[in-house]
């Protein structure tokens, strides 16, 4: 569970990012953020794998607070949130499995957990058939896929993903938030920032907006809201 | 951590010294000017130290007695120096054994002297040491305020003047070699600063997947060690041949008792592993000074 008290967050260059978020995510749950650029939306999401801190309030975790987490144990709570970018973020010098399996060499599991484990996942995402592929060689869509089966190697219980189909084609898009979908079956807890009118409006979850570093709008299953 | 990780550690370490090969090469070769320069620098002080310390412990006052002193006058002087606290050591030579001395030392024409046998006139001596070369001075100021002491004589002069080269001679070693360490260490840190660079996206995933900041350090830890380590080799082999083959050489043309070399083993040694101590130092720390600048962990 995901829970957010008084958020506020001023940026030392003076900029108020946040100012006052006050909000619930379940776990299970699967959240759509939306909003315009520079609303907020990036910092609220860096927020929950603390790459920001906040300037004050609380952001509880499955019970941790992120606001008064030491710097050194960050690494054990980004063991439990997968996050995903707009960008892939992979290393194009190691090839499909590699790029899954850094994520649980650093955490430094064993080699045999690490072979099942980023077998089972690549199934999950549909490229066990391009293990040995480098990420220039795959599509955009398969690269993305990779990225999220990196995300969800070391079973998390929470996703963010920020903007996962802002460099997709529609069609691709479709099959990556299908994946995503099917990963929130599984229980795991998504939140989601997107630009994407078409999906939010047709996938139906919960949708929050925010706007001027405000919670402007949160419904069950709502809709996108803004024309463009 | 486990020993697969230590090996991943390795393996990564090693890759980037082969991926920044320039810079690589830049700060080895840095590392190993300034330890050869260490090194030479070393080999002599510690040797010009050596003799400096046999010529000081060669340095006695002699404090000769009174002519007219009796057996009991004898025993006082020698009670009160022996209350001087820097003194170490305290010995009573007879004038005959002074004669007998100064005969000897005179070899073969030492035998004129003999005359004197019959009529002395050398003092009886009382041959002080202390306990630090460097109080003689002092100590014999001190004696010469004696009653029944005739006269005080020591070696001043000479290991002075000796003290006082060689200081100025280490101060500007020391100056140097502190600026040879910098430089190398500043080269260091930059070929890390490169790796890390080289790197970023890499420690980025790292971070966002969990991997602890002692993990991610560890590589980067290694990879200066290793420009230090590496850039150890070349002195270390250069100092131990010259080294050898200089002892081997001046050994037999030496004759004074005071100027003697320190023997090739340990002494070659020790340099040896004080060269690779100061390699190994100066990689880990250039490379610890960018991490910490760099990576804010």
């Amino acid at each position: 569970m995901i829970e957010m008290q008084d958020v506020y967050k001023t940026y030392p260059n003076g900029v108020m990012a946040l100012s006052g978020i006050n909000v619930r995510i379940k776990q299970g749950e699967f959240v759509y953020v939306v909003g315009p650029s520079g609303a907020g939306k990036s910092t609220f999401i860096k927020m929950m794998y603390r790459e920001e801190k906040p300037t004050s309030g609380s952001i509880m975790i499955n019970g941790v607070n992120l606001a008064k987490l030491k710097d050194s144990k960050v690494p054990l709570l980004r063991r439990h949130i997968g996050v995903v970018f707009q960008d892939f973020k992979l290393l194009p010098k190691l090839t499909v499995y590699e790029n899954v399996a850094f994520a649980l060499e650093v955490i430094e599991e064993s080699p045999k957990n690490i072979k099942k484990r980023v077998m089972e996942v690549l199934d999950l995402v549909g490229l066990k058939h391009k293990a040995r592929f480098y990420p220039d060689e795959l599509s955009g869509g398969e690269q993305q896929r990779v990225s999220i089966a990196r995300s969800i190697v070391n079973s998390p219980k929470i996703v963010i993903a920020d903007e996962p189909t802002g460099n997709l084609d529609p069609d691709t898009s479709w099959g990556i938030m299908d994946l995503f979908e099917e990963i929130n079956n599984r229980g795991t807890t998504i939140v989601m920032a997107t630009h994407n009118r078409e999906i939010v409006n047709t996938i139906k979850k919960r949708v929050i907006a925010i706007e001027n570093g405000k919670i402007v709008r949160d419904e069950a299953r709502g809709e996108y809201g803004y024309d463009s | 951590m486990t020993v697969n990780t230590l090996k991943r550690h390795l393996r990564e370490s090693i890759k980037s010294l082969g991926r920044n090969g320039w810079m690589t090469f830049a700060s080895i070769s840095a590392v190993t000017v300034t330890l050869l320069l260490v090194g030479v620098f070393l080999v002599v002080m510690l040797n010009m130290n050596n003799f400096a310390k046999k010529i000081e412990n060669d340095v006695e006052i002699r404090v000769h007695i009174d002519v007219t002193a009796t057996q009991q006058d004898k025993e006082a002087l020698k009670a009160q120096i022996d209350a001087i606290p820097e003194v170490k050591e305290i010995k009573y030579s007879s004038k005959e054994e002074e004669l007998q001395n100064l005969i000897k030392s005179f070899g073969e024409e030492g035998s004129s002297f003999k005359l004197f046998e019959q009529d002395n006139p050398l003092s009886d001596v009382y041959i002080v040491k202390t306990a630090k070369p460097t109080d003689t001075m002092k100590v014999a100021k001190k004696i010469e305020t004696f009653k029944f002491a005739h006269k005080v004589k020591y070696g001043q002069g000479q290991v002075e003047k000796l003290f006082k080269t060689l200081k100025v001679a280490r101060n500007i070693g020391l100056g140097l070699i502190i600026g040879l360490l910098f430089t190398a260490m500043f080269l260091i840190s930059n070929t890390i600063k490169i790796t890390i660079f080289a790197r970023r996206k890499e420690i980025e995933i790292m971070r966002l997947v969990g991997a602890t900041n002692g993990f991610i350090r560890w590589p980067f830890f290694l990879e200066g060690l290793w420009l230090g380590l590496l850039g150890a080799v070349i002195p270390i082999t250069l100092i131990l041949f010259s080294y050898y083959n200089i002892y081997d050489f001046l050994k037999p043309k030496l004759t004074n008792p005071f100027i003697q070399l320190l023997p090739f083993s340990p002494f070659a040694w020790q340099i040896a592993a004080i060269l690779v101590a100061l390699g190994a130092c100066i990689g880990v720390w250039g490379s610890m000074v960018s991490v910490r600048r760099f990576l804010k962990v």
